[in-house]
C-alpha cells in the first residue's frame, strides 16, 4: 500500500500532467483552425486547376504523344511512394495510420517483384519506416522549424519528383496523406499523382458544351503537358495542407482523450487518499482508545 | 465602355484578386493580348511578366506573375498562378526573388521567343525596383 506522501505526490503529477495535456489540446484547436482556413484558402486553385484538365483531357482523344506524366511511362515496375507525415508526435495514431499504410503498400508492391522507392516527407514517417525500409528510402525531406506551410515548400518536392521521372528513376508515383474528414476522423489515404488520374468531368454536358467553344493558346497538347507538371505540385501542395489539418485534429483529440483519462486517474487516486487517510485516522483512534483501556 | 467582367486572381495559397474589370492585358505565351467584356473563351499560358487590369473603379493595378495560366469567358477572367504580387504592394524583398527567379529561367531559355519574353519580364522588374528604390 503506498504511503499517504506517495499518494499525494502521485496525484499533483497528474494533475500537473493534465494541465499540459489540456493545455496542448487547445493550442491543437487554435492551430487546426488556422489550418484549416488555409486548406479552405487553396481549394479555389485546385478546382480550377481540375475543371481546366478536365475539359482538357476530355478533348484530347489520341493518347498518341501525349505527355507521359498523363499516359505512364508504360510500365509499371518502379513505384515510387512519397510518405507524408508530421514533424511531431503526440497526436494519437496519425503517424502510424499513415506509415502502416505505406509499408503495407510498399511490402506488397516488393512482393508482386516492382521496385520500391521511398521518399519521406515529416521527420515522423522517416522514423517510423527507417526499421523495415531503410533500403528503400531514397530521400527525405522535413518541414522542421517550418511554421506556416506555402507553395514553395510543394514546389520543392514536386520539383524533385519530376526531375526523377525525368531521368527515368520510377513509372508510378503516389502520396500518401491523410485525409481531414473530421476532428475525430482522419482518413489516411494513396494518391496517385503520377501518370495522373485526371478528375472525371462533373457535368458531363455543361462541360462538353463549355470546352467546345474554348479556343486554346497555344494548342492543347502543349498547355496539358505545362498544366500536369504545375498540378503535380498543387495536388502535394493539397496533401501537405490536409495533412497538417489532420495532425492537428488528430492532437486535439488524442489530448481530449488524455486530459479525460487524468481526470479520471485524479478521481480514483483521490478515493484512495481519501479512504487510506480515514483508515490511518481510524486505526490511530484504536490505539488511543485500546492504550486508554489497559490503564 | 461596354460593360464589367470579373477578375480573378487565384494562388495556391489564396485568392489574390477578385473584382470587377473593363480591361485586363495579359502576358500570353503567343504575345501578350488584351480581355475587355465578351472576349471569345480562350485558355492560354501566360509567360512571366506583368498584368494590367482596368478596374470597375477606374483604377489600374499591375500584378507581376511568374507564369501560370488564364481561363477566359465573356463574363469572367481567371488567371491561376503559382507565384504572384500585386505591383504597388510588393516589397524589395519580393522583387529581388522573382527577378532571382526570372533570370535563372533566361538562363535556361531555349527559345527565341521565351528568352525575348524574359528579358522583358526582367526589364520591367529592374524597372520596378527602381521606382521603388525612388
Amino acid at each position: 500500500m503506498a504511503s499517504l506522501k506517495d499518494l499525494r505526490n502521485r496525484i499533483a503529477s497528474v494533475k500537473a500532467t493534465r494541465k499540459i495535456t489540456k493545455a496542448m489540446q487547445m493550442v491543437a484547436a487554435a492551430k487546426l483552425r488556422r489550418a484549416q482556413e488555409v486548406a479552405t484558402a487553396a481549394r479555389p486553385y485546385a478546382e480550377r486547376m481540375d475543371a481546366v484538365l478536365a475539359s482538357l483531357a476530355g478533348k484530347i482523344t489520341s493518347r498518341e504523344g501525349a505527355s507521359p506524366l498523363l499516359v505512364g511511362t508504360g510500365k509499371s515496375d518502379t513505384h515510387l511512394l512519397i510518405v507524408m507525415t508530421a514533424e511531431r508526435g503526440l497526436c494519437g495514431g496519425f503517424n502510424s495510420n499513415i506509415a502502416k499504410l505505406a509499408r503495407a503498400d510498399a511490402l506488397r508492391l516488393m512482393r508482386d517483384g516492382k521496385t520500391v522507392k521511398i521518399m519521406t516527407v515529416g521527420r515522423k514517417g522517416a522514423d517510423n519506416l527507417r526499421r523495415d525500409l531503410n533500403k528503400q528510402i531514397i530521400d527525405r525531406r522535413d518541414f522542421r522549424g517550418v511554421r506556416q506551410l506555402s507553395f514553395t515548400d510543394a514546389e520543392g518536392i514536386a520539383n524533385r519528383v519530376l526531375d526523377m521521372f525525368e531521368a527515368g528513376e520510377f513509372d508510378v508515383a503516389t502520396i500518401y496523406f491523410s485525409e481531414f474528414q473530421s476532428v475525430i476522423s482522419q482518413k489516411p489515404t494513396p494518391l496517385q499523382i503520377i501518370p495522373a488520374k485526371l478528375p472525371e468531368a462533373k457535368d458531363d454536358g455543361a462541360v462538353a458544351k463549355n470546352s467546345a467553344v474554348y479556343e486554346y493558346e497555344p494548342d492543347e497538347q502543349v498547355i496539358l503537358g505545362q498544366l500536369l507538371k504545375r498540378n503535380i505540385a498543387t495536388q502535394i501542395f493539397r496533401g501537405l495542407l490536409e495533412n497538417a489539418a489532420s495532425e492537428q485534429g488528430a492532437r486535439m483529440s488524442a489530448m481530449d482523450n488524455a486530459t479525460r483519462n487524468a481526470g479520471d486517474m485524479i478521481d480514483k487516486l483521490t478515493i484512495t487518499y481519501n479512504r487510506q487517510r480515514q483508515a490511518q485516522i481510524t486505526k490511530e483512534l484504536i490505539e488511543i482508545i485500546s492504550g486508554a483501556e489497559a490503564l | 465602355m461596354a460593360g464589367t467582367f470579373k477578375f480573378e486572381l487565384v494562388s495556391p495559397e489564396r485568392i489574390l484578386l477578385s473584382d470587377e474589370a473593363e480591361e485586363a492585358i495579359l502576358p500570353g505565351a503567343e504575345g501578350q493580348f488584351t480581355v475587355l467584356v465578351g472576349h471569345a473563351p480562350v485558355v492560354s499560358t501566360l509567360l512571366p511578366g506583368v498584368i494590367h487590369v482596368k478596374l470597375a473603379t477606374a483604377s489600374t493595378k499591375g500584378i507581376y506573375i511568374d507564369g501560370g495560366f488564364v481561363e477566359v469567358n465573356p463574363q469572367s477572367v481567371t488567371v491561376l498562378a503559382e507565384h504572384a504580387f500585386i505591383v504597388d504592394e510588393a516589397d524589395q524583398r519580393q522583387l529581388e526573388e522573382a527577378l532571382g527567379k526570372a533570370e535563372t529561367a533566361l538562363g535556361e531559355a531555349k527559345d527565341d521567343e521565351a528568352l525575348r519574353h524574359l528579358t522583358c519580364a526582367i526589364d520591367q522588374l529592374k524597372g520596378l525596383q527602381r521606382k521603388k528604390a525612388a
